[in-house]
């Protein structure tokens, strides 16, 4: 088989505790986003739209949801027959059954996945962003600079710096200093989360981080700063683009609010760089005679009859005549009944709410979001307060 | 029931000039994301037919373009799948002009068949059937071909010609009439009808015996005391796309709730070729009213009882009424449409006012400036 360039592993497995009731039942990576897609769009058409054609996708917390979604790969074009899309879930083996314990102990443990495809570059993906990127650009800059690994960065505010992976690097882009969520930041430079290594060396760093005892075995907190110590090409790669950490609520919220507006601080409609995803086969989308839209986006399969003001609309949802939504997200499949107001609101899949509920009050805000988790239903004239949070147990 | 399908892109091209010009019948976009073949392609797929030829003749490579391998209808399989069947020519043989000739095109598909049955469909009816359930029918009348008909009041200003079926009681035809007939009820044929293969294929091969040329003359008229021809009724959802302002009708129906469920889901799924559009997204100042609008779509103006294809924009005060607006319609500034059919690619540009009859659509062509 011919020999691969590059080949992409995907870190699907968080449990993403911060989004509460979104992902009680499925995986971060399976939440529905921006009205037609899931969050793993964004990174399985990166791939796609670089020109990487393999992709390890490594599950573990409620997977059922997520491998249904990628399937055999036909939406992202990656049912292929040299490679394609795999779920790679933990798995009970000679020496026993582990589970995933950090980041780079996913990888570890798949690594026959990497050795099969005798590729020479391996990228390492997370499930939790949005953004799209060519990833064959950062690629030809890893190759050029003959880097061990390279680290794409994206310039964040000072007081974000605290969250995030942040960076130095000297004049040729050379990494020279790492710190993990640091108190004090010494710069603005933040790991997207997106590697790339020389297949060897990562082989040899994981083989090394899965021998040592006191590691977690994280990329963040043990691989990268090892390799930094120890004197390896450590490159940086600049992005400029949209990208966003959606691990939170208010983050996913916000995420989705980029899409609205005249000038949408990420659009979605340019014909290069496509996100793909799983269509169903939906009727078209209907606006009533009595529905006003404003700032809005939705997509097939919707009736809308009500008022829709700077929201996010999924597929297949009803929204009653005379309801009011606002500010919200709502998600695939979720039937809103009749003089229903929303404020604020983040309302998961194939929810019902009834005539006359109320979804959100005075304090709403974008840090108040009432969440209701999916297969829910709110009864009629019922009353959910800002923040408040619905969903089964 | 082993059945095969067979779908006929370009028989009634003549009909629909205005949108057949450059595009089989077959491959006319309709009702916001579709194009006409995907209900007959997705009614065999939901029928469980899984192999299925289309037979064209001209202008097909729009068709060819969004059928593809056939996986939007799951139809891309190692045991049959979709093929589409273009004119098999030799030095004498011309392109086909019949239903007769047509089928005598696709007599290699239909011999390499082992599948007892043969359903076949044209491209211009729009409508959610289970067509195993007439394939049941037709066996079960020990029928040599099964035709589907409606029943259907012709009004007076109707001046098409219609093939029409008088039924016994068992439901035999005993009587085709191809009429202009008007203000009665009828049992009009829908262009849907199933038929054994091997009878098929001996018409078919003893034609020029049998003094054939004409499969409704020869097969369906003149043979009903011959053949046992049954008449299945179908009384679902059923639009008939024979001309420009039916054309614009049927697409204007589905504004109605009832029509577009019985159409997209009371049955089994419409499935088409999916272009990953972004949703569709309103802006600031757009506004919708009683409107089917597709992914992909920038609304900043107004839209009323309006059917948009994907990626159509309306631009800031202009207003669009009453009208049908396929794939990547660019409507300027301030400019006003009412009961407009505007073909893929066209560009309105700022100020205009453009205005048709419902009954007489004001028509653009594909790709043309205004």
């Amino acid at each position: 088989m011919k020999k691969k360039k590059c080949i992409a592993m995907l870190l699907a497995g968080g449990q993403g505790t911060r989004l509460y009731a979104l992902t009680s039942k499925i995986a971060k990576p399976a939440v529905s986003f921006g009205a037609k897609y899931r969050i793993i769009d964004f990174p399985l058409s990166n791939c796609t739209n670089s020109g990487i054609d393999t992709v390890g996708v490594l599950t573990q917390y409620e997977p059922l949801v997520l491998n249904e979604y990628i399937g055999s790969g036909k939406p992202w074009d990656l049912d292929r027959s040299n490679g394609g899309v795999y779920t790679l879930a933990p798995y009970q083996a000679k020496s026993g059954a582990q589970w995933y314990s950090g980041t780079a102990n996913a990888i570890y443990q798949n690594l026959h996945f990497i050795e099969k495809y005798d590729c020479e570059n391996v990228i390492i993906l997370s499930g939790d962003h949005i953004y799209k990127m060519d990833y064959s650009l950062m690629l030809d800059e890893h190759i050029h600079n003959n880097a061990d690994c390279t680290i794409a960065v994206i310039d964040v505010t000072m007081e974000e710096a605290t969250r995030f992976g942040i960076m130095s690097f000297d004049e040729t882009k050379r990494i020279t200093d790492f710190e993990e969520k640091p108190k004090k930041p010494k710069s603005n430079h933040a790991s997207m989360g997106v590697y790339i290594f020389k297949k060897d060396e990562l082989v040899a760093q994981l083989k090394r981080d899965e021998a040592d005892p006191n590691s977690s075995n994280d990329f963040g907190k043990n691989i990268i700063p090892y390799m930094l110590e120890n004197g390896k090409r450590m490159f940086a790669y600049s992005f400029s683009g949209y990208w966003k950490d959606v691990g939170t609520v208010t983050s996913l919220w916000e995420a989705n609010m980029d899409l609205l507006g005249n000038d949408p601080a990420i659009s979605l409609n340019a014909p290069e760089m496509k996100i793909y995803s799983r269509n169903e086969p939906l009727p078209p989308a209907y606006v009533g005679e009595s529905a006003y839209i404003n700032n809005s986006i939705y997509t097939a399969g919707c009736e809308i009859y009500g008022e829709v003001t700077n929201s996010v609309i999924s597929e297949d949802v009803y929204i009653g005549k005379n309801s009011i939504v606002n500010n919200s997200v709502i998600m695939r499949g979720t039937k809103i009944g009749d003089n229903v107001v929303i404020n604020y609101g983040m309302i998961d899949e194939n929810v019902k709410i009834e005539d006359g509920a109320v979804i959100g009050d005075e304090n709403s805000d974008k840090y108040n979001i009432a969440l209701v988790g999916r297969n829910q239903t709110i009864t009629k004239n019922s009353k959910i307060k800002s923040g408040e949070v619905i969903e089964s147990l | 029931m082993k059945t095969v399908g067979i779908i006929f892109s370009n028989i009634h091209d003549k009909e629909i000039k205005e949108l057949t010009s450059h595009r089989t019948l077959a491959s006319v976009p309709y009702a916001c994301r579709y194009r006409l073949v995907d209900f007959a392609l997705s009614n065999m797929t939901n029928s469980d037919i899984t192999k299925v030829g289309i037979i064209t003749k001209s202008n097909y490579q729009s068709l060819m373009d969004h059928v593809g391998s056939g996986k939007s209808w799951d139809l891309s399989r190692k045991n049959g799948g979709v093929m589409i069947l273009p004119p098999f020519g030799n030095r004498e043989s011309k392109v086909y002009n019949s239903r007769f000739e047509a089928l005598s095109n696709a007599i290699g598909f239909l011999k390499t068949c082992t599948e007892d049955y043969v359903v076949m469909t044209d491209c211009d009816n729009v409508c959610n059937i289970d067509y195993q359930k007439v394939v049941e029918y037709h066996v079960e009348k020990h029928a040599d071909i099964t035709v589907v008909y409606r029943k259907k009041y012709l009004p007076n200003d109707d001046d098409k010609v219609r093939t029409q079926f008088i039924l016994d009681d068992d439901g035999r035809v005993i009587k085709t009439v191809i009429s202009k007939k008007h203000d009665v009820e009828v049992n009009k044929f829908s262009n849907i009808f199933v038929i054994n293969r091997q009878f098929l294929l001996n018409i078919l091969e003893n034609a020029e015996d049998l003094e054939y040329t004409s499969f409704s003359r020869d097969v369906m008229i003149k043979g009903v005391e011959m053949y046992r021809i049954y008449g299945y009724e179908f009384n679902g959802y059923y639009a008939s796309i024979d001309s420009l302002a039916n054309y614009y009708k049927h697409n204007m129906e589905l504004l109605v709730k009832e029509n577009r469920d019985a159409l997209f889901r009371e049955g089994g799924s419409i499935f088409t070729n999916v272009r990953d559009s972004a949703p569709c997204r309103f802006e600031d100042g757009g506004s919708a009213k009683n409107s089917l609008i597709a992914d992909g779509c920038i609304i900043e103006g107004e839209v009323i009882n309006s059917v948009l294809f994907r990626g159509v924009h309306v631009s800031k005060g202009a207003v669009v009424k009453d009208s049908i607006l396929m794939q990547n319609v660019e409507v300027g500034e301030g400019t006003q449409l009412n009961c407009v059919i505007a073909d893929k690619q066209v560009q309105v540009l700022k100020g205009r006012l453009l205005s048709g009859h419902s009954t007489h659509p004001y028509f653009i062509t594909k790709d043309s400036i205004v």
